[in-house]
């Protein structure tokens, strides 16, 4: 079951090519939130990937002993458990950073991604592989908050983590800030140009045309 | 009366979940494909928000507030770090409510929410708005409003984002922009949109 060669590629995977966030839409409620320094979308990376992990294997540890219909609690609360721990942890050693992130981190409880994975994988393999599947999909989350942080940041205050990268032209300097990158919507066009690029590049993800008429008058009406 | 309408109308536009604040947007994805599919989400978000935020305000206020217990002699007792299970809890119960009223009186929109109907538990705008209220400090009249308001906001949102997504299906788009990558951008114009309410209401 648990050969290298499987697990490089459930490591692997998420990355990009089956990326929980372009591809999957999963998780993207905090992941915007965040975004607009680089300190903080790494702060949330951080404490997300440990979260999926960990979830991940008391998950797959306590997989036979689950009964079906009330999964969803005891997952629930599983995960909901660790995010209080990394809650007060962000508290008692990076207060500054807990206090931007504000709600973001209990949110991480909601966060599509980290049920998204208990529910699909950890609940019907073994420990090991679960926590490598979560660890792949908690790096390919990361690594698009942090592409969207850095972008974010950079033109829309100069800065890098903090260092001035290009002078501002209040500082005498040639960078005129985008203020647009700092509200709100900059993060929407910068998710939705990053999934553009990204099914360009790999041509199967791109979603079946729509081309005939949509029966409105179908359930839910 | 005016501060409630204006609390009303700020969580409802200018603080809108899913356009300026990010939240609840797998759901709101997800289940814009349709406007009628659309449409009965943001009447079950409303729904939702409406019943647990009030009730999630008299359990923070009641047992998990630091003090809460001073009655019992416990002054010093400060189980607000529960407050994420408690919620959760609250929310998990609710949303299985509405799930048995809908199944009951409303197949058809049960059966076009499919597995996001249960999802909505984990929907975060529902959990931010418990937590908001808690850091903002709301009374029980106040986080009623919130909770409406921001449920109305999301439904509002989500019914647009679906009628436009319903006319994009017959537009020409590029391969790699078609789906996820058009919504994201037409969310971000919608968002555009929005951030003028600030402008209107002072929160």
């Amino acid at each position: 079951m648990a050969k290298p060669i499987s697990l490089w590629t459930t490591l692997t995977e998420p990355l990009i090519r089956q990326n929980p966030v372009t591809l999957q839409i999963l998780g993207i409620c905090s992941a915007l939130a965040v975004t607009t320094s680089v300190a903080t979308a790494v702060t949330m990376s951080a404490s997300l990937t440990v979260v999926i992990v960990l979830s991940a294997l008391l998950v797959s540890l306590i997989r036979r002993h689950i009964p079906d219909s009330i999964r969803l609690i005891v997952q629930i609360v599983i995960v909901a458990s660790l995010v209080i721990v990394i809650d007060q942890f962000l508290q008692a050693y990076f207060f500054d950073i807990s206090k931007r992130l504000s709600v973001f981190v209990s949110l991480i409880t909601t966060n599509c991604l980290v049920l998204g994975r208990t529910e699909s994988f950890s609940r019907n393999n073994p420990p090991l592989p679960s926590m490598v599947d979560a660890l792949g999909n908690g790096l390919g989350y990361s690594l698009v908050l942090i592409v969207i942080g850095s972008l974010r940041e950079l033109f829309g205050t100069g800065k890098l983590l903090g260092y001035q990268l290009f002078a501002t032209t209040d500082q005498g300097g040639w960078f005129e800030p985008l203020n647009l990158m700092l509200l709100a919507p900059s993060a929407f066009f910068l998710i939705g140009g990053l999934v553009w690029a990204i099914r360009s590049v790999l041509p199967e993800q791109v979603e079946a045309a729509e081309f005939t008429p949509p029966d409105t008058e179908e359930a839910g009406r | 009366m005016s501060e409630l309408a204006g609390l009303f109308l700020s969580a409802a536009f200018v603080e809108n979940m899913a356009l300026t604040l990010f939240l609840g947007l797998c759901t709101f994805l997800a289940l814009s494909r349709r406007t009628g599919s659309a449409l009965g989400l943001g009447i079950a978000v409303v729904a939702v928000m409406g019943v647990t935020m009030p009730l999630n305000n008299l359990i923070y206020n009641a047992l998990l507030k630091p003090g809460a217990w001073a009655w019992a002699g416990m002054p010093d007792t400060d189980l607000s770090y529960l407050k994420l299970i408690a919620f959760i809890g609250v929310i998990a119960a609710v949303v299985q409510l509405v799930e048995m009223v809908l199944d009951r009186y409303f197949p058809a929109i049960h059966a076009s929410f499919g597995v996001f109907l249960p999802l909505l538990t984990v929907n975060c705008a529902i959990l931010a708005g418990s937590l908001f209220m808690v850091e903002r400090d709301y009374d029980l009249v106040e986080s009623t409003v919130f909770g409406l308001g921001a449920g109305f906001g999301f439904g509002v949102a989500v019914v647009m984002l679906a009628a436009i997504r319903t006319r994009l299906a017959y537009s020409d788009l590029p391969n790699g922009l078609r789906g996820l990558g058009i919504t994201f951008t037409i969310a971000g114009m919608m968002s555009l949109g929005f951030s003028a309410f600030a402008q209107m209401v002072s929160p």
